[in-house]
C-alpha cells in the first residue's frame, strides 16, 4: 500500500510540475487547430495533437481555455471539453486548487459560450458544495437552458412546499418558475400544479406553437412517391388556386388547433388520408432579421420551407412523436415570413401507424418561445 | 536530479509491473458487445450462481458503483479496467464514458461530451445504447446520436466523429442501438434507419472514413458480427431486415449476401465458423472461404425476440417474447427442450461451463443449468434495478450495469 501511495504521489507531482502555460501564439494555434475540425474527420489529427498539448495546461489557464469555446462548432466544443476536463482531473489529482473565483466569474458572464459557462459551473461544483445554492437561483432567465432548468427545479420545490400553507405564495412562485421553464416536463409540472390552484396557463402561448394554418391536399403518396415529388405548393403558394390533387380538385382551407401543445391533427380534423401528401402554410411576422429555431413534432415524413427555401426534410414514418422532436434553424427577415410544411402519410395499416399530425413552434436556441410581432392576414388568431 | 529521476522511474516501473500482474489476476478482457469472440461465453470461468443486491440483503456483490445516467450499453473490460457509457440530461444530450478499476470499483476517470446528433429515443431506451468496443489500446464509444468518441485507456480524447452531424438524416426517432466492432485498423459502425441508412468503416487512428456504403432504408438495431472463414480471413456480417451482407472490413466490399430477411433487433451469433441468423426463426449458414455460404438448417420455432441467441456446448438457446427459452442442437436446429423463465428480456444471456446467466428487465438474474436433458433454473437473484444491458464476463465475475449502478457480481 505504501508503495502504491508513493507511486501515486510521484505521478501526481510529476504532472503538477509538467503543467505549464503555453505562449499566447502557441495556445492560439492549438485552439485554431481544434476549431478547424470539420465534418468527415477533416482536421482530426491536428485537433488530437492540440488536445494533447492543451491538456497539460495549469489550472490558471482554465478560463482562457473556456473562453476558447466561443464560436466553436459542436465537434470542436467536444475537443475543447476533453482538454478542459483533462486539465482539471490532472491538477485536482496533483492537489492543485482550482481558481474558484475565476470559474464563478466566468459562469456568470453571459457573453461567454453557454456550454463553456456550464462546464465552468460543473467544475466549480466539484470543489464547492455551496455553488448551487448561491448561484442557481439567479439563473432563471439565463440563456443557458441547463441553468434555467436548475433554477426552475429549485422554484418548483419551493412552490410545492408553499402550497400546503400559503396558496397565494405558491401560485406566485409557480408563475415565477414558469418564466424560465421551456422543457415539457417542467412546464407540465408547473401548469398542472397551477391548475390545481385555480390558475390556467396558456401553453400554446408559452411554447410559441403556430396554431392557425392553411391546408391543401391530398396529393399522391401511394407507393411513397410523394416525398420526392414536387407538387404545385412547393413552387408557389397561391391561396386562391384550385389544384389537381390525388383524387380531384383541391383548394386551400383552414385548419386550427386548440390543443395545448399545438397538435394539428389531419386525420381527425380533415380525413384519415392514407398514401397522401398535405401542405400546410402560415405566416410569421418577425420584428427584425433574426435566426430562430423551428421545432417540429410529427410521426410522419415532412419537409419545411421558410420564404421558399427548403430547410430540411425527413423521410421517416411512425417512429414516434414528441415536442421538439426536430430542431431546424431558420433565418427570418423583418416583416412577414412564409412557412410551408409538407406532411406525408404512408399506407401502413397497423393501429399504431394511423397518426397524421404536426406540431410546430418558433423559439430561440434555448427553447424560449419567440412570438409574432403582429398578427397576419391569413393566419390570424 | 538524476538520482531522483532514477528513483521515480524505478518506483513507476514496479508500479506498472504490479498493475500488469493485477490485470492478469483480474481476468481476461471482454472488449465488445458479447465478448471478444462475440459468443457471450467464457469457457472456463466459475461464475457465481447466487447473489443478491437488494436493500435487505447483499450477497456475492463484489462492488457497485453509481452511474450518472441510464444506458442499454453493456460494460467492457480491458486490461483490468471496466468501461461503460451513460447518457444524462433532460434531452439526454450529455454523453458519458466512464472507467472503473476492475478490482475495487473505484472510478478512475470520466469524460463527457455533448451530443452532436439527435437524442430523441423511445422512453425505454437511451442515447447510451451501444456497447463500446476496444482494440486493447483504445476505447470506441458510439451513441444513439451517432457520436463516436475514441479515447485511450486513460481517458485522453484521440478523435471524435459526429456521424449524424455529418449526415443529418442519419437518425431514428426511436433511438439507435447497434454496437460497433473493431477489426484490425477499422471500426465498423452500422448507422441504419428509415432515412439516411449506411454502414461505415472508420480508421481507428483518426476516425476518417475508410469506406461508407448505403444500407437498406429501414430501422435496424442489430450489431455487426465477425467470423474467420476457413482461409483465416475475417468476414464482417451486417444484418438488416433484408438479411445478411458479408463484407471485407478494410474495404467494405461485399463478399456474399443472404437475402431471406433477418430480424432488426436480436443479432446473429457465431459458432465454429458458422453463423446463426435470427431469420425466419433461426437459420444456420456456413460462410465459405470464397464468396458464398452453405445453408445448414432453418428452424421456425427458434425465433428470438429481443435478446440475441447464445451457443453453449452443443446447443443454441433463444428467448422468445413470452420469456420461454428454447434449446436446440446447434448442428441440426432440432428442438431439445423449452423452459419458461421470468421475462421480459432486453439483455442478452451470457454463459460459462454448463450455466447461462440471464437478467430480466426488472433486474432478476436467472441462472440456468443447461447440462442435463432439460434446462433447470438453478437460482433467481435480485438486485431490483432495471437491467436492459448485456453483461460482461471477466475472471469469475459478472459485470452488469443497471439504470443506476455498475455491478461486479462474484469474482
Amino acid at each position: 500500500m505504501r508503495l502504491q501511495y508513493f507511486a501515486s504521489w510521484c505521478v501526481a507531482g510529476a504532472i503538477a510540475v509538467s503543467a505549464t502555460s503555453l505562449p499566447a501564439d502557441e495556445f492560439d494555434d492549438h485552439v485554431a487547430a481544434i476549431k478547424s475540425v470539420q465534418k468527415e474527420a477533416i482536421g482530426n489529427d491536428a485537433a488530437a495533437n492540440a488536445v494533447k498539448a492543451l491538456s497539460t495546461l495549469p489550472v490558471t489557464s482554465l478560463t482562457r481555455l473556456l473562453s476558447a469555446f466561443q464560436d466553436a462548432s459542436p465537434l470542436a466544443s467536444n475537443y475543447l471539453r476533453a482538454a478542459t476536463e483533462t486539465v482539471v482531473d490532472r491538477q485536482l489529482a496533483a492537489g492543485v486548487k482550482l481558481p474558484t473565483k475565476d470559474l464563478e466569474a466566468f459562469m456568470l458572464d453571459r457573453n461567454q459560450d453557454p456550454r463553456a459557462r456550464r462546464l465552468a459551473y460543473e467544475t466549480l461544483r466539484r470543489v464547492d458544495d455551496t455553488a448551487e445554492g448561491r448561484l442557481i437561483p439567479g439563473m432563471l432567465l439565463d440563456p443557458g437552458a441547463e441553468f434555467r432548468r436548475d433554477a426552475v427545479r429549485l422554484l418548483i420545490a419551493k412552490a410545492t412546499e408553499q402550497a400546503a400553507t400559503n396558496k397565494d405564495a405558491s401560485i406566485a412562485t409557480y408563475q415565477e418558475a414558469l418564466k424560465g421553464a421551456t422543457e415539457e416536463d417542467q412546464v407540465k409540472d408547473i401548469s398542472g400544479a397551477l391548475k390545481k390552484l385555480g390558475v390556467t396557463v396558456d401553453l400554446q402561448q408559452h411554447f410559441g406553437f403556430l396554431t392557425n394554418w392553411k391546408v391543401i391536399g391530398p396529393f399522391d403518396n401511394k407507393g411513397l412517391i410523394g416525398f420526392d415529388a414536387t407538387y404545385a405548393p412547393e413552387k408557389s403558394i397561391e391561396l386562391a388556386a384550385k389544384l389537381t390533387g390525388q383524387s380531384g380538385e383541391v383548394s386551400w382551407g383552414d385548419v386550427t388547433t386548440k390543443d395545448d401543445f399545438g397538435v394539428i391533427d389531419i386525420a381527425k380534423s380533415l380525413s384519415p388520408y392514407k398514401g397522401a401528401v398535405m401542405y400546410l402554410t402560415t405566416n410569421f411576422v418577425s420584428d427584425r432579421d433574426r435566426t430562430v429555431e423551428l421545432r417540429l413534432g410529427t410521426p410522419n415524413a415532412w419537409k419545411v420551407w421558410v420564404n421558399g427555401q427548403l430547410l430540411f426534410g425527413r423521410d421517416e414514418y411512425h417512429r414516434g412523436m414528441a415536442i421538439d422532436q426536430y430542431r431546424v434553424k431558420a433565418a427570418l427577415k423583418s416583416g412577414t415570413n412564409s412557412v410551408l410544411v409538407k406532411l406525408c402519410q404512408n399506407e401502413q395499416t397497423e393501429d399504431w401507424a394511423q397518426r397524421y399530425q404536426l406540431q410546430l413552434r418558433v423559439c430561440d436556441s434555448s427553447g424560449v418561445a419567440i412570438h409574432e410581432a403582429k398578427q397576419t392576414a391569413h393566419a390570424s388568431k | 536530479m538524476r538520482i531522483s529521476f532514477r528513483r521515480f522511474a524505478s518506483v513507476t516501473t514496479r508500479s506498472l509491473v504490479a498493475t500488469l500482474a493485477l490485470a492478469c489476476l483480474t481476468g481476461a478482457d471482454w472488449r465488445q458487445f458479447r465478448g471478444n469472440d462475440l459468443t457471450s461465453v467464457v469457457a472456463d470461468a466459475k461464475l457465481p450462481t447466487t447473489w443478491s443486491g437488494t436493500d435487505d440483503k447483499t450477497e456475492n456483490i463484489g462492488w457497485k458503483a453509481p452511474l450518472p445516467g441510464r444506458g442499454l450499453s453493456g460494460p467492457i473490460v480491458v486490461n483490468g479496467r471496466v468501461y461503460v457509457t451513460a447518457s444524462s440530461g433532460f434531452t439526454q444530450d450529455r454523453l458519458h464514458v466512464l472507467c472503473f478499476d476492475q478490482g475495487s470499483g473505484k472510478k478512475l476517470w470520466e469524460r463527457q461530451f455533448w451530443a452532436t446528433g439527435r437524442t430523441m429515443t423511445h422512453p425505454k431506451t437511451t442515447v447510451a445504447s451501444s456497447t463500446p468496443c476496444s482494440d486493447g489500446t483504445r476505447i470506441f464509444a458510439q451513441f444513439s446520436s451517432n457520436d463516436v468518441a475514441c479515447l485511450d485507456l486513460d481517458g485522453n480524447l484521440l478523435w471524435y466523429r459526429g456521424l449524424t452531424h455529418d449526415f443529418p438524416n442519419a437518425s431514428n426517432s426511436l433511438g439507435m442501438a447497434s454496437s460497433p466492432v473493431v477489426v484490425g485498423d477499422t471500426l465498423i459502425c452500422q448507422v441504419e434507419n428509415d432515412a439516411e441508412s449506411f454502414a461505415t468503416g472508420l480508421d481507428v487512428n483518426n476516425g476518417a472514413s475508410r469506406w461508407k456504403k448505403v444500407r437498406p432504408k429501414r430501422a435496424n438495431w442489430t450489431s455487426p458480427v465477425t467470423l474467420k472463414d476457413e482461409s483465416g480471413r475475417t468476414q464482417v456480417m451486417l444484418q438488416s431486415s433484408a438479411g445478411i451482407e458479408a463484407i471485407d472490413a478494410n474495404s467494405g466490399s461485399k463478399l456474399w449476401e443472404f437475402t431471406k430477411g433477418a430480424s432488426t433487433i436480436p443479432s446473429s451469433v457465431v459458432t465454429n465458423g458458422s453463423l446463426l441468423i435470427p431469420s425466419n426463426g433461426l437459420t444456420s449458414v456456413k460462410p465459405s472461404a470464397g464468396s458464398g455460404f452453405e445453408l445448414l438448417w432453418n428452424e421456425g420455432k427458434l425465433g428470438p425476440a429481443t435478446a440475441s441467441p447464445i451457443v453453449l456446448g452443443d446447443k443454441v438457446f433463444t428467448l422468445n417474447s413470452a420469456g420461454v427459452m428454447s434449446a436446440a442442437e446447434v448442428a441440426t436446429g432440432k428442438l431439445a427442450w423449452q423452459l419458461r423463465l421470468k421475462g421480459p428480456f432486453t439483455s442478452s444471456p451470457v454463459g460459462s461451463g454448463s450455466h447461462l446467466v440471464i437478467f430480466n428487465e426488472a433486474g432478476l438474474g436467472q441462472v440456468v443449468n443447461v447440462a442435463g436433458e432439460k434446462g433447470e433454473i438453478v437460482s433467481e437473484n435480485d438486485i431490483k434495478e432495471t437491467i436492459l444491458a448485456t453483461p460482461a464476463l471477466s475472471g469469475n465475475a459478472i459485470f452488469v450495469r443497471s439504470d443506476k449502478h455498475l455491478w461486479k457480481i462474484g469474482g
